[in-house]
């Protein structure tokens, strides 16, 4: 498939994020989501899936949290510790997950 | 093609045959190692050394004393990391050469390896504590290392033995050790079962420190829940106990009190596991400093320690640390085979304690390591724990989510 994409090629597919062909591993940033929600992002029991789910959507719910304007039992404990990019690296990756 | 493979794939073709990439130990830490090292590399061979067969997870035994849970819902076999791809080796790992650059198993095996990561887990300070040893382990048990399962068992088994009326002990040592709310986890769900099967039961819990973790919202639910059945004594009030007569079922404290109880459940000082130390990886403190960028062992380069093993910083002693640091001590693994720098670290940490069925609490810490690696620091834009106050949603949440949880990290583990 992409075994023979130019490392620069390769590149540009993993950071176009959910457009991307390439469902490659969670960025490291992404680790601390996987505890809870799943290696694949499917979510467990009460966990809420992620996959797939649409990356703006995402982001929204994580700046939500972030403002705290979205009641949480845990999620707002956590958010407003990444940066910007890392959330927004988070939910590209997620929404780049079936 | 996964993008690191792509990445990697120069420098590790200069390599004679394929990079080796060994994992000690098949728990939180190893376990997550290797399955995220296949996932990530396919094109190195990753070895795992565990001697057990399966693995049981210390979180979730405490629901097994509870009785909420079975032993067998929280056993976990190598079969699917096997299919991975990872080859599985059934032993004990002795001793590591950090110059030659092997493994010694206790089968006679010597194996090779150009990164190793080590995740050991614990081992316990015998005799630290006077008359606790490997044999008083059988008449008191730990219940603290899961091993096969034997030492929960046994717990169980004494507890459904317990004379209504009677009382049960647990010693709890100074800091640091593993999982810092266990512990208290444990007392909550020894009183959950006792309520129900012994109400007049009670339950002392002899404490060398004066503090713990998400110490306000366990005593606040202990006193709602659990009424007069749990004491507490904290170590500036007689709590440390420094010498045991299993014979006899005394716990002796610091200033002479015996304690007499029907069933004692004895948590004992720890360090790292026996190949830490023995490979000469650990300090004076009995756990092995760690670069916080790469958890390479600071006298070892080439060796990422990671896990209850490794001196942590401000990072709980937790199986959540173990798991996601793990993949930044892969990621710094095969970026230096690769000839490239680490990636930049950011670790998380949730710690879920169930109290009782429906009644959950966590403590949240996010980190990260300060440029030289010398330290890791706690963000304060983020953590802390779940709010104080009658909050009976919250609590039932937390508990299903706790569930959530810990389905989700032993998939990030196992599947």
């Amino acid at each position: 498939m992409t075994h023979r994409l130019p490392i620069a090629a390769a590149l540009l597919l993993a950071l176009a994020g959910p457009s991307a062909a390439v469902a490659g591993p969670a960025p490291l940033a992404a680790q601390g989501c996987v505890g809870c929600h799943g290696p694949e992002g499917r979510g467990a029991g009460a966990v809420p899936a992620l996959a797939g789910r649409d990356a703006a959507e995402l982001q929204a719910l994580l700046n939500a949290f972030r403002s705290g304007d979205r009641p949480a039992t845990i999620m707002t404990r956590i958010v407003p510790g990444y940066s910007e990019e890392e959330l927004a690296a988070v939910a590209a990756h997620f929404a780049g997950l079936r | 093609m996964l993008l690191p493979a792509l990445l990697a794939a120069p420098a590790l073709a200069r390599a004679q045959g394929q990079a080796r990439l060994v994992v000690v130990g098949g728990g939180f830490g190893g376990a997550s190692a290797a399955r995220f090292a296949r996932m990530t590399a396919p094109e190195v061979a990753v070895t795992l050394i565990e001697p057990q067969p399966r693995f049981i997870t210390c979180p979730y035994g405490n629901l097994v004393l509870g009785g909420l849970r079975d032993i067998e819902s929280i056993a976990f076999g190598y079969e699917r990391l096997a299919a991975r791809g990872v080859r599985v080796v059934q032993d004990r790992a002795l001793g590591i050469d950090p110059v030659a650059r092997t493994v010694r198993l206790g089968g006679g095996d010597t194996l090779g390896y150009d990164r190793l990561i080590l995740s050991p887990g614990i081992a316990l300070r015998w005799n630290a504590i006077e008359g606790y040893d490997a044999a008083a382990a059988e008449m008191m048990p730990h219940a603290w290392i899961a091993g096969d399962g034997a030492q929960l068992r046994l717990l169980r088994r004494q507890l459904q033995a317990l004379p209504e009326g009677g009382v049960v002990g647990i010693a709890i040592p100074p800091n640091p050790f593993r999982c810092p709310p266990g512990p208290y986890e444990r007392i909550s769900m020894i009183a959950a079962w006792l309520k129900r099967h012994r109400p007049r039961a009670k339950i002392l819990a002899l404490d060398a420190k004066e503090r713990f973790s998400k110490q306000p919202l366990f005593q606040d639910a202990w006193r709602a829940l659990y009424g007069g059945m749990i004491e507490w004594v904290p170590g500036n009030v007689d709590g440390r106990v420094v010498r045991v007569e299993p014979g006899a079922g005394v716990l002796e404290t610091e200033l002479g009190t015996r304690h007499r109880v029907d069933v004692a459940n004895v948590i004992p000082p720890q360090s790292a596991a026996a190949v830490a130390l023995d490979s000469g990886l650990a300090d004076r403190t009995g756990w092995v400093p760690v670069d916080f960028r790469t958890f390479e062992a600071r006298n070892a380069p080439g060796i990422h320690v990671i896990g209850d093993a490794n001196q942590p910083g401000p990072m709980p002693k937790s199986g959540f640390v173990a798991n996601n640091t793990a993949k930044q001590a892969v990621a710094s693994a095969l970026a230096a085979l690769r000839g490239t720098a680490p990636p930049e670290g950011v670790y998380f940490n949730t710690c879920y304690s169930h109290v009782a069925d429906d009644y959950g609490i966590s403590i949240v810490g996010l980190f990260r390591p300060n440029a030289d690696g010398s330290a890791v620091e706690e963000s304060r834009d983020a953590g802390g724990t779940s709010p104080r106050g009658d909050l009976p949603e919250q609590r039932r949440l937390e508990a299903r989510y706790a569930d959530g949880w810990y389905e989700s990290i032993t998939a990030d583990m196992f599947s």
